[in-house]
């Protein structure tokens, strides 16, 4: 198999390649310029004879399902993270493939985390070939350097479902760790030990696999309601002890921020929805679980209570801080995607208002529309922007990739994004020439708000306009650049080979960048 | 081996600075090493700087290390040379051009709501400190920094005063006592700091002291800007010297009160209500009122603790003071806010505003309200408040064209 062939570039200027692990490939065209025909992918007819009249789906364990599932070499894996770095599951399918000899698997997570650094061993073995999904810290670093054996693909939250969808990947086998389910299958994510809110990252593989495997520490006589997933998707049930563990499920990064330096970045940037007339009685929100984002939802909610408003809705992940928004009447409904703590959890168990989603309803760019383009106010983060708002996700300054995309590039179709970042972090300035990695056009992004500044796209001609008399300290990017130049110094660029070890794919599946080796 | 000097800071949660290890050696010409956070986009030019450093102070044998944790230029410059200080003898001084924002002076009656203490060897702090616009910044060498890094501590705040842009705050260094402080004072003054706090003031001889040294090195550098003196008084017989020390020097322009040592020295404990202290704050506003300079109050530490903060600064300025020392930027909204002069205040001082301009227009000597006659001192104070209203966003500066008399 081919890792990669055909450079050709983009509609970006990014130079990338038009086969990928063997595949045809298209570049990215611009924004909404691709737009396939066709029908979507269909998964395997089955029929209930083969399966028992009982509805007792149970095995003995996890290797006896991969087995009868038909685990062989060259197949694609898919996992997904809704215990975030709390997963005891993925790991243990890997261990079991190796166990069994199996190799050049695809592992097709929605998202990878700290926890799965042993994947590393089995990359180095030839048990995996490579990742597609999200490359996080030590598997990024890998990546980085070169070691992983196929082409690392980075796709968002929707284009992983729209991957799937389109027929661009397809699961031979999905393993859905599941907080509670029934021997038939049917499982949720809002009940269990290892409780971790909706289950809408497997949404797609429990639909378009041809095995389902559910796996489970909690397993509960017909029915299990609510009914996250049908068991009419899945194959095989297995109970295990333990699938997570729930304290780093519901993980510490959801705390509003202590730093002066981010609550002056989370006030400015309220301070400006506010000015700019995008906090209205009804509007929208995507809340984020960084710290800054967190304390931004705060102010809001300081704004909204004060004046006697609601939000119609805000999108989670959700955490406590939104949940008492909801409770208090701030907030009409929460669309929630992924679950941050145990008030979140319960909220969503307990409140109708507080409605789990997937990647099919939030971010599926080929679907009959999707929610993110009707979000007024969307916060997000970025290692890097560039001077035309062009904005890196995914790697560092210094050339290695660290994180994955997320629902990032999905969000950025709402009707204001805005990035609260610092300008330079320790000595690195976070506006460059040009980013390292192109995760976001810049004719998507807004804002850029920086504690010494705020810059306007200048294709929001309408923002620019109503913040001409504003107190706050709006400045064009090249200014806000060179004033970060002028404290830290004019930073080299990162040194890389020739070799591309993974892509950067648009939510419409184009290739939208290449990431390259680092040059040691 | 020679003896290897140190300097700065390395190590779990140290940010924005680096710290040195440097052996002057007899031959071999010069080994930098430098491992940096940041080496991918600023290794080079740690080198080259680096090296230039070392080239000024004519250094062609040695052994540096550099291990960097992402510390900006001018920190570096003054770790390298704080240990090359520790190892020779010399008075050149390796500095960068002063950033032009910084040659400013500040008046007498500068606004002093909020002054924000800065540890004097944490870089990282210093860097961000005016984003959140306190009326005044402290680099302070005294109690915040260690005795053996005193030395080092001097050189990251000459380079503070000289490269950081703090926006507008007024740039306050805190020197050491006794002699110390005296020679803190040739790092500091020539590089335009605004004012000088003097720790432990028990008798107005100290100050004497200080503004004659002061003056010295002023006259030496051929500097005319003025440097002020804000005496902080922490013990039972500096609050009885309190008018003489107010009155010391016309450079005086603020007396503090510093409450732990204070407490410590009458032999009470710090309550929350601050009855122990009460009769030295009340010295300290009358003698500052007295001698016409600000009265300034103390810390309040419990940094998490907004609501207790508030209600220490109410009743600081219920008392007389003027503003509040900081230990966290997120003390100064808060102190701002309530120092600042309140709605009930503004409409007041607004009327008496009023009919101080309508009786001079009129060429009357008598403010009057209605049938009330107004004193002057009275009036004093009204415009004080209109004018730091109108500071404070809280008044439009053309008020009084669209103003209604009731």
């Amino acid at each position: 198999m081919i890792k990669y062939d055909k450079l050709t570039t983009n509609a970006a200027g990014r130079i990338v390649p038009t086969i990928i692990n063997g595949r045809a490939a298209v570049p990215f065209l611009g924004i909404a310029k691709y737009k396939p025909d066709g029908y979507k992918a269909a998964p395997k007819l089955s029929s209930c004879i083969d399966y028992p009249a009982d509805g007792n789906k149970v095995l003995a364990s996890l290797k006896e399902a991969l087995i009868r599932s038909g685990l062989k070499d060259g197949m694609t894996i898919s996992t997904h993270h809704h215990f975030r770095n709390g997963d005891l599951i993925a790991t243990q399918v890997f261990d079991i493939a190796h166990e069994l000899g199996i190799k050049e698997l695809m592992w097709y997570p929605s998202a990878s985390f700290p926890c799965h650094e042993p994947m590393i061993k089995y990359l180095e073995d030839g048990t995996i070939n490579h990742i597609e999904g999200s490359m996080n810290g030590a598997l990024g670093r890998f990546t980085s350097e070169g070691k992983m054996k196929g082409l690392g693909i980075l796709r968002s939250h929707g284009g992983r479902y729209q991957a799937v969808q389109d027929g661009e990947v397809h699961i031979d086998i999905a393993v859905i760790a599941s907080p509670t389910a029934d021997p038939f299958g049917n499982c949720n994510g809002v009940n269990g030990a290892a409780a971790c809110g909706p289950l809408g990252f497997a949404l797609a593989d429990a639909q378009y696999a041809d095995k389902v495997i559910v796996v489970t520490d909690n397993l509960v006589p017909f029915p299990c309601i609510p009914w996250q997933i049908h068991g009419n998707y899945v194959d095989h049930v297995v109970v295990v002890d333990k699938i997570g563990i729930p304290e780093k499920i519901v993980s510490g990064t959801t705390e509003i921020t202590k730093s002066p330096d981010r609550l002056l970045l989370a006030e400015l940037s309220s301070r400006f929805c506010d000015e700019a007339g995008l906090i209205y009685d009804g509007f929208s929100f995507q809340a984020g679980a960084g710290g800054t984002a967190l304390s931004i939802g705060i102010f809001f909610a300081g704004i909204l209570r004060e004046r006697k408003w609601k939000a119609r809705f805000a999108r989670g992940g959700s955490n406590k801080y939104l949940v008492q928004m909801l409770e208090e009447g701030l907030v009409e409904y929460i669309l929630d995607g992924q679950t941050f703590d145990l008030d979140g959890i319960r909220s969503m168990r307990d409140n109708p208002h507080h409605v789990w989603t997937s990647p099919f309803t939030s971010y599926n760019y080929h679907g009959k529309g999707n929610f993110s383009s009707i979000v007024d106010i969307v916060i997000l983060g970025a290692t890097e922007v560039d001077l035309n708002f062009n904005a890196n996700v995914v790697t560092h300054s210094d050339g290695y990739l660290l994180h994955g995309i997320g629902g990032w590039q999905n969000t950025l179709f709402g009707k204001c994004v805005i990035l609260p970042i610092p300008l330079f972090r320790d000595r690195n300035p976070v506006i460059r020439d040009e980013v390292t990695t192109l995760c976001g056009p810049g004719e998507l992004i807004d804002v850029i708000v920086t504690e010494r500044g705020i810059a306007i796209n200048p294709l929001r001609t309408d923002l620019i306009e109503k913040m001409k008399y504003s107190s706050l300290p709006i400045k064009t990017i090249e200014a806000l650049k060179t004033e970060s130049e002028s404290i830290c110094g004019i930073p080299s660029k990162p040194k890389f080979t020739d070799e591309i070890v993974a892509v950067v794919k648009w939510v419409d599946g184009t290739v939208l960048d290449s990431i390259r080796r680092v040059a040691k | 081996m020679g003896e290897v000097a140190t300097t700065g800071n390395k190590g779990k949660g140290v940010r924005s600075d680096c710290f040195v290890s440097l052996e002057l050696t007899s031959r071999g010409g010069i080994k930098l090493t430098v491992d940096s956070k940041v080496a991918v986009m600023f290794g080079e030019d740690i080198k080259k700087q680096t090296l230039n450093t070392l080239r000024f102070f004519d250094i062609i044998n040695c052994e540096i290390l550099i291990e960097d944790s992402g510390a900006l230029p001018f920190v570096i410059a003054a770790r390298t040379e704080a240990a090359i200080k520790k190892l020779l003898k010399t008075d050149k001084e390796f500095l960068f051009p002063i950033l032009p924002v910084n040659h400013t002076s500040t008046s007498k009656e500068h606004n002093r709501f909020s002054r924000l203490y800065l540890p004097g060897n944490t870089p990282g702090l210093m860097i961000n400190a005016g984003i959140h616009k306190p009326d005044g910044i402290i680099l302070d060498l005294e109690d915040s920094v260690s005795p053996e890094k005193k030395d080092e501590a001097r050189f990251v705040v000459r380079n503070a005063l000289r490269n950081i842009d703090f926006y507008g705050a007024e740039r306050m260094v805190r020197i050491n006592q006794g002699d110390r402080g005296i020679e803190d004072l040739n790092y500091i003054i020539p590089h335009f700091v605004n004012l000088i706090l003097l720790p432990k003031c028990e008798s107005a001889e100290q100050v004497y002291v200080v503004d004659e040294q002061i003056k010295k090195i002023q006259k030496n550098h051929k500097l005319t800007n003025h440097v002020w003196i804000m005496p902080i008084i922490e013990s039972a017989l500096g609050v009885i010297n309190a008018y003489s020390i107010a009155n010391a020097t016309e450079n005086v322009v603020a007396l503090a009160i510093g409450l732990e040592d204070y407490t410590a020295d009458i032999g009470a404990r710090r309550s929350g209500d601050g009855d122990e202290s009460f009769f030295a704050r009340g010295m300290v506003v009358n003698a500052a009122r007295a001698a016409g300079i600000q009265p300034i109050d103390s810390v309040f530490s419990d940094v998490g603790d907004m609501d207790g903060l508030r209600e220490t600064v109410l009743r600081s300025k219920a008392l007389g003071f003027d503003g509040m020392g900081c230990i966290h930027p997120r003390q100064i909204k808060v102190i701002h806010e309530t120092f600042a002069p309140s709605a009930g205040e503004i409409e007041k001082a607004k009327k008496i505003v009023f009919a101080f301009h309508e009786a001079r227009d009129r060429g009357l000597g008598v403010v009057a309200l209605g049938t009330k006659m107004i004193d002057p001192p009275v009036v004093k104070r009204a415009l004080n408040t209109i004018s730091l209203a109108v500071k404070m966003n809280k008044l439009a500066e053309n008020w009084r064209e669209s103003y209604d008399q009731v």
